[in-house]
């Protein structure tokens, strides 16, 4: 077949910036098979395979192009969900540019291979084509307890349940996906995808317990006295991290878990749910990762005239994907970047009506190897805002440390695992935002997809 | 799916309710709280545990209506269901190691103070109960504190029932005047009435407990809607709490905080028929 050797990735198409910043259906609609056969054949098949490397879960990306090269799309999913669980969401929120894209050959000159958006393909096109859903193995007869229905714990249960493992999955919310569905908006994620892919695993046999806090309603030595053979704690991330400056709880400041759990999990955009949000004029974002840019990006989808992302280093440090940055900036997002908050300024009410702002410039690099931020002297200027989020990320959920004995966590709250994912205690694992801090969905996958394979050897050997 | 066995109205804005909820009836403990749904569209809203079966298998919960959730909960009935309710979530109070305790309720607080009460006075404890109303025609739950307290005073403001004024003259009247010796004192009710109490205890030097009713989401530590300013220190009520130490909460912007929904929860009430009668009446 010959190769394709244009030096840009076949375009996707998108709603128009001016129409989605008003709606939360989906921005990006997804390649044809067209498209997708088209930029398949811009895959060189090199014989290094970064990109396999660069994958937290190893998808066999050159194998499952190939395929889809060939217009044989079924045969593409099989090989990508052999190592992928959930790979209609990996395809949409992975940010390949710092994994598998990023790696890759072709982007030495131009851009890379759209391996993202391919992924993306093969996963939506298996949904649509009604392929028959997968049918549970026989069990094995062993039970293995998952803690938290996230991206971690559903790649966990995906994994054992495929191995023959009687899986329940413990979810705190009233509904499975984690971060899936409380803090990617649907605009990215269309929720309607979450909701297929645990489908998927309940047709595995998988069972998925809602309303589940563990550490509350049952311990871990409660849920092992049920007669469970191990545990996976995927328990996600926890409370939200506040800058601690003046002003910080007057009304109309939210942390980003917040206002994105109101406006994805309780649907406020959505008229005929009851959950309350204030309705902003101006609202400024601090932060610079893809929660952040979610949050702006749902503050102008419920009405907001002005949004603005305030970032204390500069774009280059940005720890979202760049995709989500360039979509940002379509939609009219306004970056503040080199601007650090001092204070939030309250009206008579006690609501926020302004923000005081300093400039910064980068000095030398710190211990994260990024050029520090400092304060340019009298730069403070005041952002005209009646609504600020703070989207500075967050330390890990503390309920089932605080209520477990034997589970070990380290100064930060992270649990304490080894290679294997193990925890300090014999038959529980743990991975995810629980072990690692605020991090992203396929690390979680990838460690959720770890300690299934540990799980297997320790109740196997 | 959770299903109500029991319904009572107390008054015409609060309703108990006794749910069906073995493995929360099970764990639960005074001062804890649940978290319901009632259907799919609504909203999570936090209760506090009014009182549990572990045999029946049953929580009960107690509720004024303020907006629009705790609208459509109330017009459930007996045998209906809940869509959700997950608990027992938060702290239990401490109820360990004092020998005599002013638990303190105002309003529909009285439905949680009432636990606390209860527990402390089943482990032995001297408890004088000051339960405070504006009117004779809101008072609820009146046998059930008395059978739980070594001493029952109900306050009203205006003097309907029970004797006239507020909970902090009783109470300023038992220490100052009666002398008695408190180890502890636990107030739940409006937040200007936990601010008072606090006052009121601060110069004699007695641990107070009271308990917050912040804004809350998903009250398993992750939002963070629910965060109080406590001794200088940002604390989440959900895990942290709901309780905590009265002379070092800032009752101020707690105040400030919960407003934050008000002229939503006014046009829900206005915009109902069955709650205006109900709404003004509490």
């Amino acid at each position: 077949m010959p190769k394709n050797m244009s030096p840009k990735k076949v375009a996707m198409p998108e709603q128009d910036p001016n129409v989605r910043n008003k709606n939360f259906k989906e921005v990006a609609l997804g390649y044809t098979p067209e498209m997708a056969m088209e930029e398949a054949t811009r895959c060189l098949n090199c014989k290094n395979k970064p990109c396999v490397s660069g994958c937290p879960v190893n998808v066999r990306i050159p194998e499952f192009i190939e395929k889809v090269a060939a217009g044989d799309f079924a045969a593409a999913y099989e090989i990508v969900a052999s190592t992928n669980a959930l790979p209609a969401i990996s395809g949409r929120v992975c940010p390949q540019e710092s994994q598998c894209e990023g790696v890759c050959v072709r982007g030495i000159k131009g851009e890379p291979v759209a391996i993202g958006r391919l992924e993306r393909f093969v996963a939506d096109w298996y949904m649509a084509n009604g392929i028959a859903s997968p049918v549970a193995p026989p069990k094995n007869g062993k039970k293995v307890a998952i803690i938290g229905a996230g991206p971690a714990g559903l790649s966990c249960a995906g994994d054992l349940a495929k191995a023959g493992y009687d899986v329940t999955i413990f979810e705190a919310f009233h509904t499975a996906g984690g971060v899936l569905v409380y803090g990617i908006p649907e605009f990215r994620l269309p929720k309607s995808i979450v909701h297929k892919e645990i489908d998927n695993l309940r047709a595995l046999g998988v069972k998925v317990m809602t309303n589940m806090v563990i550490g509350k309603v049952l311990s871990l030595d409660e849920v092992f006295e049920m007669g469970f053979d191990a545990a996976f704690i995927g328990s996600g991330a926890g409370l939200p991290s506040f800058m601690g400056i003046e002003g910080e709880a007057l009304i109309g400041v939210y942390s980003a878990n917040e206002y994105l759990t109101r406006t994805n999990l309780m649907r406020a955009y959505d008229e005929s749910y009851d959950t309350p949000i204030i309705k902003s004029k101006a609202v400024a974002v601090v932060g610079g990762g893809n929660v952040a840019m979610d949050a702006a990006r749902c503050a102008q989808r419920l009405g907001a005239e002005k949004v603005y992302i305030v970032y204390r280093r500069s774009e280059e440090e940005m720890p979202a994907r760049k995709e989500e940055v360039h979509h940002a900036k379509e939609e009219g997002i306004i970056f503040n970047l080199l601007t650090n908050p001092v204070k939030i300024i309250g009206d008579e009410n006690g609501k926020v009506s302004g923000m005081e702002c300093v400039r910064m410039e980068l000095g030398e690099a710190d211990a994260s190897g990024r050029r520090r931020p400092v304060a340019i002297k009298d730069s403070n200027f005041v952002l005209d805002v009646d609504t600020v989020i703070m989207a500075l990320g967050t330390s890990p959920n503390p309920l089932i440390r605080s209520t477990t004995h034997g589970i070990e966590a380290n100064k930060h709250g992270c649990l304490v695992v080894d290679e294997s994912m193990k925890t300090t205690r014999d038959g529980v694992y743990a991975g995810g935002d629980a072990v690692t801090g605020a991090a992203t969905v396929i690390l979680a996958m990838g460690a959720g997809k770890t300690a299934a394979a540990s799980i297997r050897e320790y109740l196997e050997k | 799916m959770y299903k109500i066995v029991k319904k009572r109205q107390l008054n015409s804005a609060v309703t108990l309710m006794e749910v069906e909820a073995p493995l929360i009836a099970k764990k639960a403990l005074a001062g804890q709280f649940i978290i319901f749904r009632v259907d799919e569209k609504g909203e999570r809203i936090p209760l506090t545990i009014a009182d549990y079966d572990r045999e029946k298998g049953t929580v009960t919960i107690i509720f004024q209506i303020v907006g629009r959730s705790t609208m459509l909960l109330n017009q459930l009935e007996e045998g209906d269901s809940i869509m959700d309710f997950v608990g027992p979530l938060g702290k239990p109070t401490e109820v360990d190691g004092f020998k005599r305790v002013a638990v303190i309720g105002g309003g529909v607080g009285c439905a949680i103070a009432y636990p606390s009460a209860k527990a402390l006075f089943k482990n032995g404890t001297e408890v004088d109960m000051i339960a405070g109303f504006r009117s004779k025609d809101i008072v609820i739950l009146e046998d059930e504190m008395r059978a739980a307290c070594t001493n029952l005073y109900v306050m009203t403001d205006d003097g309907t029932y029970g004797e006239k004024g507020l909970v902090t003259d009783k109470l300023k009247e038992l220490i100052e005047r009666e002398g008695r010796k408190y180890d502890a004192v636990i107030a739940i009710g409006p937040v200007i009435m936990m601010k008072f109490v606090a006052a009121t205890t601060k110069p004699h030097g007695i641990k107070t407990i009271v308990s917050l009713n912040p804004i809350m989401i998903d009250g398993t530590g992750m939002c963070g809607g629910c965060r109080v300013k406590v001794d200088g220190e940002i604390k989440f009520a959900c895990v942290d709490g709901p309780d905590f130490d009265g002379h070092k909460v800032d009752f101020d912007e707690l105040m400030k905080r919960n407003s934050s929904y008000r002229e939503r929860e006014g046009h829900d009430r206005e915009n109902c028929r069955l709650l205006k009668g109900a709404a003004e009446n509490a």
